[in-house]
């Protein structure tokens, strides 16, 4: 075993190393290190030879790769044809993959059959000795009696009080994030719908009569007072609370009106939010046989006839309903606000 | 040598006279930098080689790969939410209000040469970055390479791990069109539910109520500096303490826990890592290149009312899409979620929600201080520079088996309606089921694992004492039919026979002599972790077998055994 030895022999007494294959701790002792086994291209030059020729030949794809990619940079050019733009980006891709393939395999190739491949053993070193860490302990506490902090309590406690209270500044410069005027959960209770505002589709903003929706069929809604927001930001986030989703089924069919709610549909046309109660996507797939809505994103179902009440999936509430009428003009329009929180619940929300 | 010592060389060999210009250049760095001393230190450090530590090299450079390529994407995406119309060179979209986020995006898509490229590639290379730094984590975990002195090196990974969760899902949201703003949506909905302060950090995030203008300006901070440079930091130290316990190696003959055994890192080493990196790059260049990725302009803007069936989120947000899913929001007519009445309206508890959040949350945090729990539980506080054979650690190997079940279910299930189209199943009976299943199926993959764990060290033992099945069938003078057996060499054996398998321990009392309830549940862990054990083959049994080999009258299998023994001996 002559030249594979076991290492560092020395132990640093504070660290004990897990079994070490001393002898007779196992069913034979380490026999060390295979022998090394030559590659043929150690001893055969014309081996050698025929790697150093695929090196080259791997370097020599390299090159033909950045020339592809050229081509396809220059080539193609500017276009805005779908096809184009796929074709340009696939010989960027191949191009650039070739000449990355090349060196790399390259390299590696070179490495596994050109360059030396005995295995080298190194000792491991303990991480410290003993007397090192207690020439370290010393240091440590030189430096702590020197600085007196343990001698003068009042320092100390003084500096952690100011260490404590420093930082707090930091956290309260952050209030800001949110600057808008009306800050605060209350006004997650309201949305823009409110009494006689019409309902019209979204996105082309145009009203609705009940004439306009048959049976089994549904509807993206958004309230008209939606398009006179100029700001983007404001429309998106009043929007995000006000999208509703109207429905009209045969009146037979809706099964449950609980008390309060007996005017909230006109002739079988319902309206509800399509914020999900759970997290807050939009409930978009509605299926007309069995009037379900369901949530692609965590698949809750709602049961339209039911007064939108959970049927399957992880959300917790119905949907709100939004409560409808119709206006002198014969066009759908809001009875009021929805009368609770849309979207998902919220430590706040409470009993509504 | 009138003034002392005036040239510190003057004491020792003749100073170092550089003849070629690289030499002088290098001298010239070295008597400023010291480069002698790096060079003795890494010029021919010795790193152990095995093709399983090759996934936290992919990591690495995925990575790097990933920097290069989004600083790229820096010079033209806007991360603003300000809306503008869009007159780029997608024609469907043309005279379209969007934010400048989106507009930007598909500007790169469509009218920077290359962007497309460098979009997808850096997608990729997020997904590959996620998945290498999981296969490192899980090898790192399997063969008991956190163990001491490794630990914080461990927790280090961790951290890397969520950071990479949080720099993908930061980068997700930010070309605003539909899909990524339904991942804010949900990630809005996931804050709200969480009691007293969830309502306010959502208002925090947004700079308002959801999706407000703020978000992707604050994202884009996150993604392009904050996380990348946390990331960046925790890589150095993760290296840094590579080099500092230097490279774990599989056990072997010649291996012990005092030695390295590899190559060096000039030239075989660096040659081999480095080529690597660029084969990583090339590999990604060709499927950025070939498979498209988040193609953008399908989706639209972003906008609150429509969303796609069958969306997908990244891959490793699958289990936390998957855990949402699966929680039930009522059990019969009983809604899970909860309003506590209190004097000013009561506070709502949105336990579908927040369910969900235990599991991820104990996976997460059991993953950070897993050493610490296995070694209280082994009682074991040595240093291991040996990695274990899975098969050698049966209980830990099936734990972490247990562990990557309950996380492929709750990742199933965050496909589970892709899953329903394919195969046509009924979505709500894959749900059903994934809510029994996340029970049962972690139980049975620890059974099932162990047991394989098991039979694989009888295999072993089997192979010490008897041999290799040569496949070649005897016929003995007296009709009996015999397989004949090849003995291993000596390397083979050593491998086999070489590894601790603890017994319980059983309580220990503590310096009162009294054991505590403390240290039964540790007895009670401990006895669990190791009442199944195969034992390896002792000297005695080894011993016996080769007497057994004599005695039986495999002449041929002993004599092929002795003369093996001896090529094996005669070369050290």
């Amino acid at each position: 075993m002559g030249e594979h030895g076991n290492g560092d022999p020395r132990e640093s007494g504070a660290v004990i190393n897990a079994g070490d294959g001393e002898s007779g701790q196992y069913a034979i002792d380490d026999p060390g290190l295979p022998p090394h086994r030559p590659r043929l291209a150690d001893e055969d030059e014309n081996t050698a030879k025929r790697s150093e020729r695929q090196v080259a030949v791997l370097f020599l794809v390299s090159i033909i790769g950045t020339v592809i990619f050229f081509i396809g940079y220059f080539v193609v050019g500017h276009t805005a044809d779908l096809h184009e733009v796929r074709l340009q980006n696939t010989l960027l891709g191949v191009g650039v993959a070739f000449a990355m393939l090349g060196i790399g395999l390259g390299v590696v190739h070179w490495a596994k059959t050109l360059m030396p491949d005995h295995e080298l053993v190194e000792a491991r070193k303990p991480l410290r000795t003993e007397d090192q860490r207690q020439e370290a302990e010393q240091i440590v506490g030189d430096v702590l009696e020197e600085s007196g902090i343990k001698r003068r309590p009042l320092i100390r406690n003084t500096l952690i009080g100011a260490a404590v209270l420093a930082p707090l500044p930091a956290v309260v410069l952050f209030r800001d994030l949110d600057l808008s005027e009306d800050f605060g959960p209350e006004r997650m209770r309201h949305t823009i719908w409110d009494e006689g505002v019409r309902l019209v589709r979204d996105p082309t903003g145009t009203p609705v009569r009940a004439a306009d929706l048959t049976v089994g069929s549904a509807m993206h809604i958004v309230p008209e007072t939606l398009l006179d927001i100029t700001d983007h930001g404001e429309k998106l986030a009043e929007k995000a609370k006000s999208v509703v989703l109207l429905i009209r089924m045969d009146p037979e069919e809706i099964e449950t009106v609980s008390e309060g709610r007996e005017d909230w549909t006109y002739e079988g046309i319902i309206a509800a939010s399509k914020v999900c109660t759970h997290v807050g996507c939009p409930v978009a797939l509605y299926e007309r046989h069995t009037h379900h809505l369901l949530c692609p994103c965590h698949q809750s179902t709602f049961d339209a006839a039911n007064e939108f009440e959970v049927i399957f999936g992880p959300a917790g509430r119905p949907l709100p309903q939004l409560p409808i009428a119709v206006d002198d003009e014969g066009f759908l329009v809001a009875r009021s606000d929805f009368t609770e929180p849309v979207g998902p619940s919220y430590w706040e929300r409470g009993n509504a | 040598m009138s003034t002392q010592a005036s040239d510190s060389t003057a004491a020792g060999p003749a100073a170092f006279q550089p003849e070629t210009r690289t030499g002088r250049i290098a001298d010239y760095v070295d008597q400023r930098v010291g480069g002698t001393n790096m060079v003795r230190e890494f010029g021919r450090k010795i790193f152990p080689d095995h093709w399983t530590f090759m996934f936290g090299e992919v990591a690495l450079y995925s990575f790097v790969i990933l920097i290069i390529s989004g600083i790229f994407l820096t010079f033209w995406f806007d991360p603003s939410m300000a809306t503008v119309e869009y007159e780029g060179k997608y024609a469907p979209m043309n005279g379209m209000e969007m934010s400048a986020a989106y507009a930007s995006s598909l500007d790169l898509s469509f009218d920077v040469r290359g962007g497309l490229f460098m979009r997808q590639i850096h997608h990729w290379a997020a997904l590959v970055f996620v998945m290498a730094m999981s296969v490192h984590m899980l090898r790192v975990f399997f063969t008991g390479a956190f163990r001491k002195p490794r630990e914080l090196n461990w927790v280090v990974g961790c951290a890397l791990l969520l950071l990479g969760l949080g720099a993908g899902f930061t980068g997700y949201s930010l070309p605003d069109e539909v899909l990524s703003g339904n991942g804010l949506r949900i990630i809005d909905g996931i804050l709200k539910a969480l009691p007293v302060v969830g309502t306010y950090m959502s208002f925090f995030l947004f700079g308002g109520e959801f999706p407000g203008e703020a978000v992707i300006p604050r994202l884009y901070v996150l993604h392009i500096l904050i996380i990348p440079g946390i990331i960046l930091a925790l890589v150095v130290v993760h290296l840094f303490m590579v080099v500092l316990h230097k490279h774990t190696q599989y056990p072997g003959p010649g291996r012990t826990e005092r030695n390295v055994v590899g190559y060096p890192v000039g030239p075989v080493y660096a040659a081999k890592a480095g080529g690597f990196f660029f084969i990583v790059f090339g590999i990604l260049a060709l499927i950025a290149g070939t498979f498209q990725i988040n193609a953008l302009w399908n989706y639209g803007p972003y906008d609150p009312s429509p969303v796609q069936a069958g969306a997908q989120p990244d891959w490793y947000i699958g289990p936390f899409e998957g855990v949402l899913r699966m929680m039930p929001g009522w059990i019969g007519d009983i809604p899970l979620e909860f309003v506590i009445p209190t004097p000013w309206g009561g506070n709502t508890v949105a336990t579908p929600v927040l369910v969900p959040l235990i599991p991820v949350g104990i996976l997460f945090a059991g993953m950070f201080v897993w050493p610490w729990i296995e070694a209280w539980i082994s009682g074991d506080k040595r240093d291991h520079h040996i990695l274990d054979r899975p098969r050698n650690a049966p209980a830990r190997t099936a734990f972490g088996t247990a562990t990557v079940t309950f996380y492929c279910i709750l990742w199933g299930m965050g496909a589970n309606d892709l899953i329903a189209t394919h195969f046509d199943l009924s979505l709500n009976d894959i749900t059903y089921w994934s809510r029994v299943l996340i029970f049962v199926g972690p139980v049975f993959a620890f059974i099932v694992t162990k047991r394989i764990c098991l039979a694989l060290q009888r295999k072993d033992r089997e192979t010490v004492l008897h041999g290799h099945e040569a496949g070649v069938i005897e016929m003995k003078p007296h009709g009996e039919f015999t397989e004949r057996h090849r003995r291993p060499d000596d390397y083979e054996l050593y491998t086999l026979v070489a590894f601790e398998s603890p017994e319980p321990s059983g309580p220990v009392p503590n310096a009162k002599g009294r054991i505590t309830r403390l240290e039964k549940l540790r007895a009670g862990l401990n006895r669990w972790f190791y009442e199944d054990r195969v034992a390896p083959v002792s000297r005695q049994e080894y011993l016996e077998a080769l007497e057994h080999d004599h005695h039986d009258g495999h002449d041929d299998g002993g004599l092929e055994a002795r003369e093996q023994q001896q090529i094996g001996s005669g070369h050290h």
